[in-house]
């Protein structure tokens, strides 16, 4: 039964990536920029004296702080483990060799993604103990925490496929990695201005594009990782989008579509790509 | 066990293989033949299946490399003329990856691993890093790599290019006992003398056009029925040389001075052979040896070659 389930790229990866001191140093990143946050939080809060109060509102905004920040490290560190996917090994002349086995073009990528996804959790999980800080102080719900670890997790998993497919389609793990971050300054960055943007049109009032600016508004919002770990902290941010935008529809639903979509359609792309030069994809 | 039809590769106006067809019959060793960019590792590659044909196809074991690569894949051990190894992975480790790749299940991996390792000779660096190991000893990791599934065929693409003397020997002991396991190997190499002693067949392929098939005698008997012949002599060259000349079965004659010795293309038979010679001796000539220059796979591909490029 568990050969039947038995991914050799995924334990071959896993293998490389704890063995490589590489690994050790972005977790132990990782880990000092959380650390550093959270001990300055609680210094300029406590006035650099050690004592002093510590709201549950003070608690929940640190929380939010650092959801928005562990979100902007996993987006910065996944392009990372993901661009050089396929490319690395067409780089180091093992692609060919791996592509004569008897892995299909689907074990092989999905192999590679997940190796890369369970290292990011390996993170998420090494940084809960200083996330959970927050439980301390009271103001954040345990399901709270665990609907944005779900969401880190597809979202890890959206930009983890777009990493393996740049990697899969470029030559190059430069390229690919650039690519990779391209499309998350998109997905993190251009979605909040172009949100702004048709905010600030519906605002004015333009008749115009009257309907449909609330409705892009709300596109744009809904793939955007920022908005969407705001509206899952706050329930008020939620409200505040659904009367600007003048769509009910939870944010987190249509993200969850967005990124299923992104995943999907990445991967396919990858599987179909990996033998590229062969007419069959089998 | 290989059939090839008909096979065709174009890139863009560029033809890299034109209408190859070439049938192996199983446990022959092939070895293919060709200058760099002449379609041998086109070739390999489409019989590997890492590249489609333009058109044409190639049949392994009766199971097309378009159609059912997957089953081709399960057939053939491939070894490409460059190729890396990972890093940070230890050399039972590595096969350990590839067995699993090819579906071998774990308790089988176990008892095959020492097995091939014993095969390449590299028992005793089964916990060396692979990434350590010299050139020599990463192709013989390579070559049981590509033996893990026990293929019915192996396509080797210059399994000794790079490789010093000693290597190159180890290499070709091992490809003895492939051949004598019945394996269908096909080889390619620039070290063309080393695919002679080997092969039972030989393909010289040139501008993607299979030129000569066939055994190493017939191919060698397809040069153009010239044999070079090297006589020595004690003294008067040049007496010999008039001699040689007056001959019109003979031609392109070469004096080699310090060596005293004469070499001559001679188009006649054995019989016309053995008449000239007692001419000589009835002349008074000073020969006192005579021999025909062998030719070696490497004369047959560049006369062979030399041929298709003035057609």
């Amino acid at each position: 039964m568990m050969e039947r389930f038995y991914n050799p790229v995924f334990v071959k990866e896993l293998k490389l990536r704890f063995r490589s001191f590489k690994s050790f140093s972005g977790l132990m990143f990782y880990l000092a920029v959380i650390c550093i946050f959270i001990a300055g939080f609680l210094l300029i809060t406590t006035g650099f004296t050690g004592k002093g109060f510590f709201k549950p509102e003070t608690s929940f905004m640190m929380f939010a702080v650092l959801t928005i920040l562990q979100m902007a490290l996993v987006l910065f560190i996944t392009p990372s483990l993901t661009a050089g996917a396929i490319s690395s090994e067409r780089e180091k002349q093992t692609l060919n060799i791996l592509l004569t086995t008897t892995q299909s073009s689907t074990q092989i990528i999905i192999g590679k993604l997940l190796s890369s996804v369970a290292f990011l959790v390996l993170m998420l999980i090494a940084g809960l103990p200083l996330y959970s800080i927050v439980f301390l102080f009271g103001g954040v719900s345990p399901s709270q925490l665990i609907s944005i670890f779900l969401f880190y997790l597809l979202t890890v998993v959206a930009i983890g496929s777009i990493g393996v497919m740049f990697s899969t389609i470029t030559k190059r793990t430069i390229v690919a990695m650039i690519s990779t971050y391209g499309s998350i300054i998109f997905l993190g960055g251009i979605t909040a201005f172009f949100f702004f943007l048709t905010v600030a049109f519906h605002q004015m009032g333009n008749t115009a594009v009257g309907t449909t600016t609330s409705y892009m508004a709300y596109f744009w919002a809904s793939i955007n990782p920022g908005a969407l770990m705001l509206t899952l902290t706050s329930s008020s941010m939620g409200d505040a989008l659904a009367q600007v935008s003048g769509v009910e529809l939870p944010v987190w639903i249509s993200y969850l579509i967005a990124y299923s979509l992104i995943i999907v359609f990445c991967l396919t792309i990858a599987i179909k790509k990996l033998r590229a030069n062969m007419k069959s994809n089998r | 066990m290989i059939e090839i039809r008909d096979l065709t590769k174009r890139y863009g106006s560029f033809t890299a293989l034109d209408h190859l067809n070439l049938s192996l019959e199983e446990g022959v060793v092939f070895g293919f033949v060709g200058a760099n960019g002449a379609g041998k590792s086109t070739t390999f590659s489409i019989l590997a299946t890492l590249l489609s044909p333009t058109s044409g196809d190639a049949l392994i074991n009766g199971k097309s490399v378009i159609k059912e690569p997957k089953e081709v894949r399960k057939l053939i051990g491939y070894m490409p003329d460059f190729f890396g190894v990972y890093d940070q992975l230890k050399v039972d480790e590595y096969l350990d990856f590839y067995g699993a790749s090819y579906g071998i299940g774990a308790a089988e991996r176990k008892v095959l691993i020492p097995q091939l390792l014993e095969l390449v000779n590299l028992t005793n660096k089964r916990y060396d890093y692979v990434d350590l190991l010299s050139r020599g000893m990463k192709q013989r990791l390579c070559l049981a790599r590509a033996l893990i599934h026990d293929p019915k065929v192996l396509i080797l693409d210059e399994p000794a290019s790079g490789l010093d003397p000693r290597a190159r020997v180890e290499m070709r002991d091992i490809l003895r006992n492939l051949k004598s396991m019945g394996k269908t190997i096909l080889i390619s190499s620039h070290i063309l003398p080393e695919l002679a002693e080997m092969c039972d067949e030989i393909g010289v392929i040139d501008n993607g056009k299979l030129i000569a098939h066939g055994n190493v005698a017939s191919i060698q008997a397809q040069l153009q029925g010239e044999k070079r012949i090297v006589i020595k002599v004690t003294d008067c060259l040049n007496e010999v040389r008039a001699f040689l000349e007056e001959d019109p079965l003979i031609s392109s004659i070469d004096v080699i001075e310090n060596r005293l010795e004469i070499a001559f293309n001679y188009r006649g038979t054995d019989a016309d052979q053995v008449a000239l010679l007692k001419k000589a001796i009835l002349a008074n000539l000073p020969i006192y040896a005579l021999r025909e220059e062998e030719k070696d796979l490497e004369d047959v591909f560049m006369a062979i070659t030399k041929g298709a490029d003035n057609q």
